[in-house]
């Protein structure tokens, strides 16, 4: 257990947990590690998500309505690494939930349970000193994003404090679809990739295989958020496992065939 | 509490930061910007051309300085402190606002940003960034809760008369926390073109410093005043608080007079029950919201609680990191008073002094008139009255059953 991507480009799945049902959370990522998603990304939904476009936004509220928690989401993730020893598994959470939680309540429950990363959307490098003491105590992978307005000197201390992967933001702007891959993100994978060996995942976006076909040009790995909740959104909770998994082999195969 | 999950770091050691409250919690998307403005706002504080252009505007078009007006009859009837009123509801505008807006659109020209956002509450910041807009000729977009464009529709109209783009916000609370969050998402995305006019003493470094220190000329005037008419400084003053910006522009130079008791005054709303005020330091705790570490009304999983007040000023979650700093050090004292009580200030000081406090403003009005009447005479209390009720007329006509025709 351990983040590791064996497809060429790599693909991380974000789901958020709770939506519709933890249930339905753990059938949706069990059937995505199984149709080929290297690592599952566990969404803790907040109140006020505001890094998240309006298809997170409802993921959330929905999965509040039904009272998901933050504990709850680690219940989840424990698991979904019960079933699924192999798969990487990274917490995608925004801070105050953990620091309610308790940072170190919270890195030592993430462990016992099996994640392998965190990443926590508005915690920057330079306030992260505590966490990432806590992180390292618990031999868990920090992820940092990185951003196209991120200079240099951001990139470097992003790079260097990452563990498993370096997120990269695909272009400026909140979660949610585009139309086109954006010079932005491949300029950035290049600067990112001067300060470390670490694999880097291209995220914000990508939601079809001409997409996936495009980071692999240029990075390790594709991260797809918003186009899969908005599959879950549009389907039932019995209908989505299969639908994401169509989706994401899908994704593999049109993907594959326009590399070629 | 808060020690246990941030050390209490020296405030050197991390940028913008209030004993272990303030710092930097937002998307790396936005490191940048903030980084670029600490910058240029640290140029501007000694680039003399700047301040003599800002203290121009905030003379001859807002009206600075406001009068400190001694309150007789009110004085005379609570039978206890001498009770001293400033004046900023006199800004042009309505209220302090204005200040922080002139300054910040300032900055943006400075940065050569032509496109400005901002969220707005009771939409007093709203207009106050409107107005600058239309006075240095810049693209506007202000968003609003839905909840507040009903209520404050006035401040509505009066925005898009002045040329801005007014776009609700749905989702939520539909209240000032979510328009914060939506102009947060609208800066993330345009961020190169941007500049994002952040109104309250809250949010990421720099703004909270920035916009304590574009309030600051409240404090500086207030003391000087007071000094002259009375030739002491005052028992206490009072101001109320929603994000924290009128009362840390009236405390602030005041901080080092620890004979000066500073009194600020949350919304105590319908009742002591989570939702149902917006009292951060009686029913909140120690979190991250929108930016900044600081008290925050939450639930036992860290989701940010719903809030409700009479006044949209007030009606937000968290509070300026720098208050939380002043509360924790025992330096301020923070109290709440109710919709009803505020209900009630609002037609006393109408009809003792012939002035219409803003629902805001009226929380701190009404403490004045809890604490003043068992004050000794020789006592002296400044109220910031930060703003003027106008804009509040249909609630206050709707919850006192004020005929119209």
């Amino acid at each position: 257990m351990a983040i590791q991507f064996n497809h060429k480009p790599g693909l991380v799945v974000y789901v958020t947990a709770g939506d519709p049902s933890l249930e339905a959370t753990r059938d949706i990522a069990l059937a995505a590690i199984d149709a080929g998603a290297d690592v599952i990304e566990l969404g803790v939904p907040f109140s006020d998500p505001l890094a998240d476009g309006p298809v997170i936004q409802r993921a959330s509220e929905r999965a509040l309505s039904r009272g998901t928690s933050l504990k709850n989401v680690l219940a989840l993730a424990g698991d979904i690494r019960a079933a699924r020893p192999a798969a990487g598994l990274v917490i995608f959470s925004y801070f105050n939930p953990i620091l309610r939680y308790g940072l170190s309540h919270f890195v030592d429950h993430a462990a016992a349970v099996g994640a392998d990363g965190v990443l926590v959307t508005d915690l920057i490098v330079e306030e992260a000193d505590e966490y990432l003491a806590e992180m390292e105590r618990a031999h868990l992978a920090p992820i940092f994003l990185a951003a196209p307005t991120s200079p240099d000197e951001r990139l470097e201390a992003i790079a260097t404090h990452s563990k498993g992967f370096v997120y990269a933001i695909s272009r400026v702007g909140i979660t949610g679809k585009q139309q086109s891959m954006t010079a932005d993100a491949a300029s950035l994978v290049a600067r990112i990739r001067r300060w470390t060996a670490l694999p880097v995942a291209v995220g914000f976006g990508i939601s079809n295989a001409q997409h996936v076909a495009q980071v692999a040009e240029f990075a390790d790995a594709a991260v797809v958020g918003s186009a899969i909740v908005e599959l879950i959104e549009r389907s039932t909770p019995e209908t989505a496992p299969g639908e994401v998994a169509r989706f994401i082999e899908g994704l593999r195969q049109t993907s594959a065939a326009l590399a070629r | 509490m808060a020690s246990v999950i941030l050390p209490a770091a020296p405030s050197e050691s991390r940028p913008g930061r209030f004993g272990i409250y303030g710092g930097r919690y937002v998307p790396e998307t936005l490191m940048a910007a903030l980084v670029e403005l600490e910058h240029e706002y640290n140029a501007a504080k000694v680039d003399q051309a700047f301040q003599t252009e800002l203290a121009g505007l905030l003379k001859d078009f807002a009206g600075r300085p406001t009068p400190l007006y001694y309150a007789k009859r009110l004085t005379e009837e609570l039978g206890g402190a001498k009770i001293y009123l400033k004046r900023e509801d006199l800004l042009h505008t309505g209220a302090h606002k204005i200040n922080n807006a002139l300054g910040q659109a300032l900055l943006a020209r400075r940065m050569g940003k032509k496109r400005i956002i901002a969220e707005t509450g009771a939409g007093q910041h709203g207009v106050a960034t409107a107005t600058v807009c239309a006075l240095l000729g810049m693209e506007c977009v202000i968003y609003m809760g839905d909840v507040d464009m009903a209520r404050q529709e006035l401040n509505v109209l009066r925005m898009r008369l002045l040329g801005a783009e007014v776009r609700g916000v749905s989702s939520g609370s539909k209240t000032l926390k979510d328009a914060i969050s939506e102009a947060m998402r609208d800066w993330v995305t345009n961020v190169r073109t941007t500049y994002y006019l952040l109104g309250s003493a809250l949010g990421a470094h720099p703004y909270p410093t920035m916009v304590r220190d574009f309030h600051r000329c409240i404090s500086i005037e207030m003391k000087q005043q007071i000094l002259e008419k009375e030739g002491r400084l005052p028992t206490a003053i009072i101001a109320c608080v929603g994000g924290g910006s009128n009362a840390i522009g009236a405390f602030y130079e005041f901080i080092p007079d620890k004979q000066v008791r500073l009194i600020g005054v949350e919304a105590g709303g319908r009742g002591t029950a989570l939702g149902e005020h917006a009292a951060r330091f009686s029913g909140g705790s120690p979190g991250v919201l929108q930016g900044t570490f600081s008290y925050v009304l939450q639930d036992e999983n860290g989701q940010i609680a719903a809030t409700h007040s009479v006044s949209a000023g007030l009606d937000y979650a968290s509070i300026g990191p720098e208050h939380a700093a002043l509360h924790d050090s025992g330096r301020a004292e923070y109290v709440s008073q109710d919709d009803a009580a505020t209900l009630n200030a609002v037609v006393k000081l109408a009809r003792t002094e012939g002035i219409l406090p803003a629902l805001e403003s009226a929380h701190a009005v009404a403490e004045c008139l809890r604490i003043a009447p068992s004050m000794p005479a020789h006592d002296i209390l400044v109220v910031n009255l930060s703003g003027r009720g106008d804009k509040d007329m249909g609630i206050i006509a709707h919850e006192l059953h004020i005929q119209g025709a």
